[in-house]
């Protein structure tokens, strides 16, 4: 089956990155497709590469990058929310004249149009948020 | 319908919301949403009285972590992650209630 994700919620909140995380791996375990997954909202901060938490804790985005490189997952940043919270890759930087970048390997920012895809070709689409 | 609710009804009424929209099909309590599957708590006749319009399940991680993995109430089906992935696939439309 073909699932999609939207996470609405930023890491280390309350619990959304997390349960979407554990979602997805059991997903691919369980031998489904993940068409894509999609962070909107606060859930954007699942893709700045810049975050440090402590070394006994778990890396949030870290894990996300490895699980996108492990299984060609597509985790897609919506640009808008992206913007306003100081998530951006080199075209963006390029865009807005800013100094530096900070999107974290495996994930790519893009338009909204790309969850509305995802809803229509996959055939669930699960959310997680606040 | 699988009804997925990740908090707890002592903190919003998004269950609430969820039993009163009574499409029936399946309840997952996910995150702090777990409280209201265990004993003694005071959602649980609530949750009883619909035992015969959705099945109720659980996440057991989310009820391990918060120590409430013995306390589940009766009527309530634990499942891990592959499970929610099953429910998923299950049924055909899922709903958050955020």
């Amino acid at each position: 089956m073909r699932i999609s994700v939207l996470v609405n919620e930023g890491p280390y909140t309350h619990e959304a990155s997390d349960s979407a995380f554990h979602f997805v791996r059991a997903a691919l375990a369980r031998g489904h497709d993940i068409f894509r997954v999609f962070f909107y909202h606060d859930g954007v901060n699942n893709g700045t590469r810049l975050t440090t938490p402590p070394q006994d804790d778990r890396n949030v985005v870290n894990r996300w990058s490895k699980l996108a490189q492990e299984s060609e997952l597509d985790l897609v940043v919506c640009v808008a929310a992206a913007q306003r919270r100081g998530i951006v890759d080199e075209g963006e930087a390029k865009r807005n004249g800013k100094d530096a970048t900070n999107l974290a390997p495996g994930f790519r920012i893009s338009g909204l149009g790309q969850l509305i895809e995802a809803g229509i070709q996959s055939d669930r689409l699960v959310v997680f948020g606040d | 319908m699988l009804n997925i609710v990740n908090k707890s009804p002592l903190d919003r009424n998004t269950l609430q919301s969820c039993l009163d929209a009574n499409t029936g099909g399946a309840i997952l309590l996910i995150e702090d949403g777990v409280f209201a599957a265990t004993r003694g708590n005071a959602f649980e006749a609530k949750l009883k009285a619909v035992q015969g319009t959705f099945k109720v399940y659980a996440l057991g991680p989310d009820l391990d972590a918060r120590g409430f993995g013995d306390r589940v109430m009766d009527g309530v089906t634990v499942v891990d992650y592959a499970g929610f992935v099953d429910l998923v696939a299950e049924f055909k439309t899922c709903q958050s209630w955020l």
